[in-house]
């Protein structure tokens, strides 16, 4: 295969951990929205939890972008 | 294709070139966006605590804002104790949501798009950490890799995991920062590359650009929140991880 091919390719199974990102994030946004939705009194306690949440996991996801862009640019 | 490369963004150049005994020691446009943050941030809140009122103006808000969301941090995160660490969270948070926000303005330099600048403020809170606890605790403080209640013969096993996580600490926390400004800006600049393809076609395609364009102007505020929030999740480890080491009660 040449190279470019090469760098195409690890770049697309780099961007695989995006699947567990997704299925996590989704879980936040689910647990929020249900605990929100049982005691609104409490949303302003769980919006800052949950945007601490949000961030961390989503980091886990730009890593993963990070090393695709690296691979297929840099 | 040099000039739509991604990450020619995050270049950089040297303005006033320096290099006493062979160490590079160059004032570059990193170095000047970081000049240009503490100017903005003095010029901020100097204005806003330069004529104190009852009744706060718009600027002076805007400077209470920002304190009070430090200090509220600082008390749900660490506690009262925490209040002792306030200059400390405060600027690490000025540095790092200013830097953000500077790197959203067109043809800036996002200085903490860079591992260097990102990796400097973990090591730094993370030697505080570290010093702030054998003040405090003395040898006591190695406690913090022995959890209580665990039997011995998995002992090794924990205080090895303790002891990964605490040094890996640096690692995420400046990592997590360094990667976000970066993807969020590559995907940015790969968007608008699509929309500049479309409109290089000729005919009826340039209409196709305007699928991109719209994503993009979605994608700026979106980077404005992640700014943002990587800006309070920084300073929120940082309390976290002083509260760790202030409270070891075993």
């Amino acid at each position: 295969m040449e190279l470019e091919a090469v760098k195409m390719l690890a770049g697309a199974i780099a961007l695989l951990p995006l699947a567990g990102v997704a299925l996590g994030l989704g879980k936040i946004f689910a647990a929020y929205n249900e605990a929100v939705g049982r005691n609104p009194g409490a949303a302003d306690l769980l919006n800052k939890k949950f945007m601490f949440t949000f961030a961390v996991t989503e980091a886990l996801g730009i890593f993963a972008l990070l090393i695709a862009f690296y691979l297929v640019f840099a | 294709m040099a000039t739509h490369d991604p990450m020619h963004q995050f270049q950089i150049s040297p303005i006033l070139q320096w290099m006493p005994g062979g160490i590079d020691l160059s004032f570059t446009n990193s170095s000047l966006w970081m000049v240009i943050g503490a100017i903005c941030s003095l010029i901020l809140l100097g204005v806003a605590s330069s004529r104190k009122s009852l009744v706060p103006g718009r600027i002076q808000l805007v400077g209470e804002e920002i304190y009070g969301f430090v200090e509220n941090l600082i008390t749900d995160n660490i506690g009262q104790k925490g209040k002792e660490y306030f200059p400390l969270i405060f600027t690490l948070f000025m540095v790092v949501i200013v830097g953000n926000m500077l790197g959203m303005v067109p043809y800036s330099f996002t200085y903490t798009s860079h591992l260097a600048v990102t990796a400097a403020l973990a090591l730094l809170v993370f030697f505080i950490v570290l010093i702030v606890g054998i003040i405090r605790h003395g040898a006591h403080f190695f406690h913090l890799f022995v959890p209580p209640g665990v039997p011995g013969w998995l002992l090794w096993l924990v205080v090895l995991i303790e002891l990964v996580s605490f040094i890996s600490r640096p690692v995420t926390l400046s990592v997590r920062l360094f990667a976000n400004m970066v993807a969020g800006h590559v995907l940015m600049k790969v968007i608008a590359g699509f929309a500049i393809m479309f409109a290089s076609m000729g005919g009826l395609a340039w209409a196709g650009s305007l699928l991109p364009v719209a994503f993009n102007i979605v994608m700026i505020g979106f980077e404005f929140f992640i700014a943002f929030i990587q800006a309070y999740v920084f300073a929120v480890l940082a309390c976290i991880y002083l509260k760790d080491t202030i409270e070891i009660d075993h």
